[in-house]
C-alpha cells in the first residue's frame, strides 16, 4: 500500500456539502511511480472533478464529503493548508488542461511562463533558471526555442502550447502528472505527437499519469491501467489489455461498441444516380482586398469539385484550418463563394442573390457542431422547428402538427413542442436541430461536425438516427468531420482536405483503406486506437488470420 | 449526461417567477437597493403628485417674502422671488423626470434600430458608425447647448438635445451584442431556413439586447437629469419660469450667501435621485447578468 505514489480512497464530492447530491460517488484509485492510469467517462461522470480535488482546485461549491482521503506519497491532501498544497502543486504534482489556449497566459512570452515556475519553487539564479527552461523546452521538442522563449501565446499552434503547458507542469519534476483531456482539443497529427511525449518524458523522468479522457482510441494508446466512470461511479478497474478484451460492465461493453471503428463499412450497393448537390471548382478567398494595400490573402477553400447523390453520404475530413468547414458554409450561402458553382435542385446558386435563393434554401439544410448554441434559447423548441416552413407559407397549425411528427421520427415525445432548449441534453438537442432541418424537406443535409460535441454513446445514436432518416427519406448527407473513425462508419464517399485543397476524394473504402496520398496516410496513421476493433474486443492483428503474427 | 430515445423527458419545470417577483426579488437584493427605491419612490411620486403635494404655488410671486429662511410656512424657505422652495424642487421633478424617462427610452429606441442595422447589415456598419464615432467626439453638454441654440428652449428641443449625444453609446452597445449574436449557430440556421433580415432581428437579435439595454437605459436616465440641469443652469435650458432642479440653482447662484439652500436643496434632490437610479442599473445588471455580479464580488 506504501508503495502508491497516489491513493484516492472513497473520494465523496458533492454539492454544497449535500450528501444527496453526491458528483463523485466514492473513487478508489492507486497508481504507482512510472505507471499511466487512465480516467475514462462521459460528460458528468466527475472524471475532471476527481483530478481537481486532486489537485486541491475544486470549485467552492463543491466539496469532497467525511471519509474521503487522497494521498500523494501517503500525505493526505484534503484539508491539507492552502499552503501546503500550493507548495506541492508544481513540485510534487502538475497539471495539464484541455485548452492550451485559455491555459496561458496571453500577455505573457511563454518562455517567462515556464520560468515562473522555477521562480516560485526554487531558488535558482535567473541565468540558470533560463538554462532550465530553454533545456525544458527542447526536452518537449519545441523548434528553435530560443525565438520560441520569446514569442507570445498567440504566435504558437495549438500543438506547440500544449508543449509549453507540458514543459511548465514537468520543469520541477513532479512524480505525479494529471493530464485533463489534453489533446481533446488538437488535430489527430498533433494529438499522436503529444501522446508520444507524454509518453517519453513518463518514461525519462519516471513519474507517474493521471490521464482523464472520453476518447476510448487515447486509452489504447496510453493507458496501463483504466478505471471507467458513470455518473460519478467507478464501473471498474482493470489493465488497459484486459479492459479492451474483457469488459466486465455492461456500460464499458456499451461504451467501447459505440466507438466507431477505423474499418470503412461496406460500400452500399443501390446507387442512385440523381445528383442532389454539385460543385464545381468552388474557391473562398480571404482578404486581398484594400484600397492601398492589399490585405494578406487566405485561400481557405481551393478548387473543390465534388458530387452528392440520392441518399448517398459524402465525408469531407480534415484537420483544423483544412477548409472543411469553408465549403460547408459556402454551399449553404452562409458565405459568398469567390468562385466556382453549387448546383442545388439543378440550378447553380453560387451567384444568386438572397432573394433569389431563398427558394433553394429548401432545398438543403444544416446541422451545426455545438448542440447548446444550434437552438435559440429564448424560443420553444416548436417554434425553432417551424421557422422555416412558416417563411415558405406553411400555416402556423400544419407546421406544428409536422413538427410533432418530426419529433418523434427524431426519437424524441411530440410535447416537446412546447419546451426550451435548456430543458434537454446535448444529444437531445442535436436531434432537434436534425428535426428542424427535416422541416424543410430537404435533399441534402449538411452535417457540419454535427456528432463532434457528444459524448461517444450519444454519438453512436445520432449517427444511428442519421442513417435511419437517409434511409427512409433518401437524403443525401454532406457530412463534415475530423473523425477519421465516424466517416469510415456513414460514409460512402470520402473526400480528404488540406489546406483549402482536396488531398484524395473517392470511395470510402479506397480512400480510408488503401490511401494513395501521403498526408491521408498520415492521418490514418496518428489517428488513435486504429489496431483496435473496439466493437469486439480484440486487436485487429486477430481478427484478420493472415495479418496476425 | 446519457441521451434518452425514449420518451422520458423530465417535464418542463413550470416557469413560477413572474415579472413581479423577479422585480421584488431585484428590489429587496440589498439594503441600499432598497433604500435607492425608497428614495426615488419619493421622489417620482412627489413629482407625480405635485399639485396636491406643494404647500405654496411653485410660481406665485410674493416679493414681500422674498428669501425667507425655512419656517413653518416655507419649509425650505424661498427664493429671490419669493416662491416656496419647497414647493418649486418637487413640481421642479417633474420635468426633470420627463426629460431623464424621455430621453432614455428616445435614446434607447433610436440606438436600438441603428445597432441593429449596423450590426446585421454589413455595408451600412461602415457609414453608420463613422457618424457615430463623429457625434461621439463632440462633448454631449456643448452639442446639446448647440441644439437648443439653434431651435430655441422648449420641453421638446430639450428632449431632443439631450438624447441625440446619448444615442452614439447604445448604438456602439447593440451593435457589439448583434455583432456576436448574429454568429451564433441559431441565427445561421434561421438564414439557412430562409427567414428574412426583419425576422431574424425582431426573432434572434433583439431578445438578445434586452437586458443590457435595460441597464444602458437607467445610466442614460440619471446622465439625461444631471444633463437637464446643467443645460438650465447654464440658462440654455427650459423658460425659466417652468422650475426644474437646473434652473432653480441657477437663480439661486446669486443668493448663495443669504440663502445656500436654493442651490443645496435642489442639488442634494439630484445627487440622490441619480444615485438611486445608478444602485438600482446596478442591481438589475447583475440580476441579469449573474457572471457580472460575481466577478465584481469575488475577484
Amino acid at each position: 500500500m506504501s508503495d502508491s505514489l497516489l491513493e484516492i480512497s472513497n473520494l465523496r464530492i458533492a454539492l454544497n456539502g449535500d450528501s444527496d447530491k453526491q458528483v463523485v460517488k466514492g473513487l478508489n484509485l492507486k497508481i504507482q511511480p512510472g505507471q499511466t492510469m487512465c480516467l475514462v467517462g462521459e460528460s458528468g461522470s466527475g472524471k475532471s472533478l476527481s483530478a481537481l480535488a486532486t489537485m486541491g482546485l475544486l470549485p467552492k461549491v463543491l466539496s469532497p464529503l467525511e471519509g474521503s482521503s487522497i494521498r500523494l506519497k501517503g500525505e493526505e491532501l484534503l484539508g491539507a493548508s492552502p499552503g501546503r498544497m500550493r507548495n506541492l502543486r508544481a513540485t510534487a504534482m502538475s497539471m495539464i488542461f484541455q485548452e492550451p489556449m485559455t491555459a496561458l497566459n496571453p500577455v505573457a512570452r511563454v518562455g517567462q511562463q515556464i520560468e515562473e515556475v522555477l521562480e516560485f519553487h526554487s531558488d535558482l539564479g535567473q541565468s540558470e533558471r533560463r538554462r532550465k527552461t530553454l533545456e525544458m523546452m527542447d526536452a518537449v521538442h519545441l523548434p528553435d526555442i530560443e525565438k520560441l522563449y520569446r514569442s507570445f501565446p498567440h504566435q504558437l499552434s495549438g500543438g506547440q502550447r500544449q508543449r509549453i503547458m507540458i514543459a511548465m507542469a514537468l520543469i520541477m519534476r513532479p512524480q505525479l502528472l494529471i493530464a485533463d483531456e489534453p489533446t481533446t482539443a488538437l488535430d489527430v497529427t498533433t494529438q499522436a505527437q503529444i501522446l508520444t511525449l507524454i509518453r517519453e518524458l513518463r518514461e525519462q523522468q519516471g513519474s507517474a499519469v493521471l490521464f482523464i479522457t472520453h476518447d476510448m482510441g487515447v486509452v489504447s494508446e496510453i493507458a496501463d491501467d483504466v478505471t471507467v466512470l458513470k455518473l460519478g461511479e467507478v464501473m471498474e478497474t482493470q489493465n488497459v489489455d484486459n479492459l479492451l478484451r474483457h469488459p466486465q460492465t455492461d456500460y464499458t461493453r456499451d461504451l467501447l461498441r459505440s466507438v466507431p471503428s477505423q474499418v470503412p463499412r461496406p460500400p452500399r450497393s443501390d446507387r442512385s444516380e440523381k445528383i442532389v448537390l454539385k460543385t464545381d471548382d468552388l474557391c473562398k478567398t480571404y482578404g486581398g482586398t484594400g484600397l492601398i494595400f492589399k490585405s494578406r490573402e487566405v485561400k481557405a477553400a481551393q478548387d473543390v469539385s465534388l458530387k452528392l447523390m440520392q441518399g448517398r453520404t459524402l465525408g469531407i475530413v480534415g484537420e483544423s484550418g483544412s477548409g472543411k468547414s469553408t465549403v460547408a458554409r459556402c454551399i449553404m450561402r452562409l458565405i459568398d463563394p469567390t468562385s466556382g458553382s453549387i448546383t442545388v435542385g439543378g440550378q447553380d446558386i453560387a451567384t444568386l442573390s438572397q432573394k433569389e435563393l431563398k427558394p433553394q434554401r429548401k432545398n438543403i439544410q444544416i446541422v451545426f457542431q455545438d448542440p447548446m448554441r444550434s437552438l435559440n434559447p429564448r424560443i420553444e423548441v416548436g417554434q425553432s422547428i417551424i421557422e422555416g416552413p412558416l417563411n415558405f407559407g406553411v400555416s402556423q397549425e400544419a407546421a406544428m402538427a409536422r413538427a410533432r411528427e418530426l419529433l418523434e421520427l427524431v426519437g424524441l415525445p411530440a410535447s416537446a413542442v412546447d419546451r426550451f432548449p435548456h430543458q434537454f441534453s446535448g444529444g437531445q438537442r442535436q436531434r432537434i436541430a436534425i428535426a428542424r432541418a427535416l422541416a424543410m424537406d430537404p435533399d441534402v443535409l449538411v452535417a457540419d461536425e454535427a456528432v463532434s460535441a457528444l459524448d461517444v454513446s450519444v454519438q453512436a445514436q445520432v449517427l444511428d438516427l442519421l442513417a435511419e432518416l437517409q434511409e427512409r427519406l433518401g437524403l443525401g448527407i454532406l457530412f463534415i468531420t475530423h473523425d477519421l473513425g465516424v466517416a469510415a462508419q456513414i460514409c460512402d464517399e470520402v473526400m480528404v482536405m488540406q489546406f483549402g485543397r482536396v488531398v484524395e476524394y473517392g470511395p470510402a473504402a479506397q480512400v480510408l483503406g488503401q490511401p494513395q496520398q501521403d498526408y491521408t496516410k498520415a492521418l490514418i496513421a496518428a489517428a488513435p486506437g486504429r489496431h483496435w476493433d473496439f466493437a469486439n474486443f480484440r486487436p485487429f492483428a486477430e481478427s484478420a488470420p493472415a495479418a496476425g503474427g | 449526461m446519457t441521451d434518452q430515445t425514449t420518451a422520458t423527458v423530465a417535464a418542463p419545470p413550470r416557469d413560477t417567477t413572474t415579472a413581479l417577483t423577479r422585480v421584488r426579488e431585484i428590489v429587496t437584493s440589498s439594503p441600499i437597493v432598497l433604500l435607492a427605491t425608497v428614495l426615488l419612490a419619493i421622489v417620482v411620486l412627489s413629482a407625480i403628485f405635485a399639485t396636491w403635494v406643494v404647500p405654496h404655488d411653485p410660481v406665485r410671486l410674493t416679493p414681500s417674502e422674498r428669501l425667507k429662511p425655512p419656517s413653518d410656512t416655507y419649509w425650505l424657505g424661498t427664493d429671490a422671488f419669493g416662491r416656496d422652495l419647497f414647493s418649486r424642487i418637487v413640481t421642479g421633478g417633474r420635468i426633470s423626470l420627463v426629460v431623464g424617462v424621455g430621453a432614455a427610452i428616445a435614446a434607447v429606441f433610436a440606438g436600438l434600430v441603428l445597432g441593429l442595422l449596423a450590426g446585421y447589415i454589413r455595408w451600412l456598419d461602415a457609414v453608420l458608425m463613422r457618424m457615430v464615432d463623429g457625434l461621439m467626439a463632440i462633448p454631449n453638454v456643448l452639442l446639446a447647448i448647440a441644439i437648443v441654440s439653434l431651435w430655441g428652449a422648449s420641453l421638446w428641443t430639450v428632449l431632443v438635445a439631450i438624447t441625440i449625444p446619448e444615442v452614439p453609446r447604445v448604438v456602439r452597445l447593440v451593435r457589439s451584442v448583434v455583432l456576436s449574436a448574429r454568429e451564433e449557430p441559431y441565427v445561421e440556421a434561421a438564414i439557412a431556413a430562409g427567414s428574412s433580415t426583419w425576422l431574424i432581428m425582431r426573432r434572434h437579435l433583439v431578445p438578445n439586447t434586452v437586458a443590457p439595454l435595460i441597464i444602458q437605459g437607467t445610466y442614460i436616465c440619471a446622465s439625461a437629469i444631471l444633463t437637464e440641469a446643467i443645460l438650465s443652469f447654464l440658462g440654455a435650458g427650459i423658460n425659466p419660469e417652468t422650475p426644474s432642479w437646473g434652473n432653480i440653482m441657477a437663480e439661486g447662484r446669486i443668493y448663495f450667501q443669504i440663502n445656500p439652500g436654493i442651490v443645496l436643496w435642489p442639488g442634494l434632490i439630484v445627487s440622490v435621485a441619480i444615485l438611486s437610479i445608478n444602485l438600482l442599473g446596478d442591481a438589475v445588471r447583475d440580476a441579469l447578468d449573474p457572471r457580472m455580479a460575481q466577478r465584481g464580488i469575488d475577484r
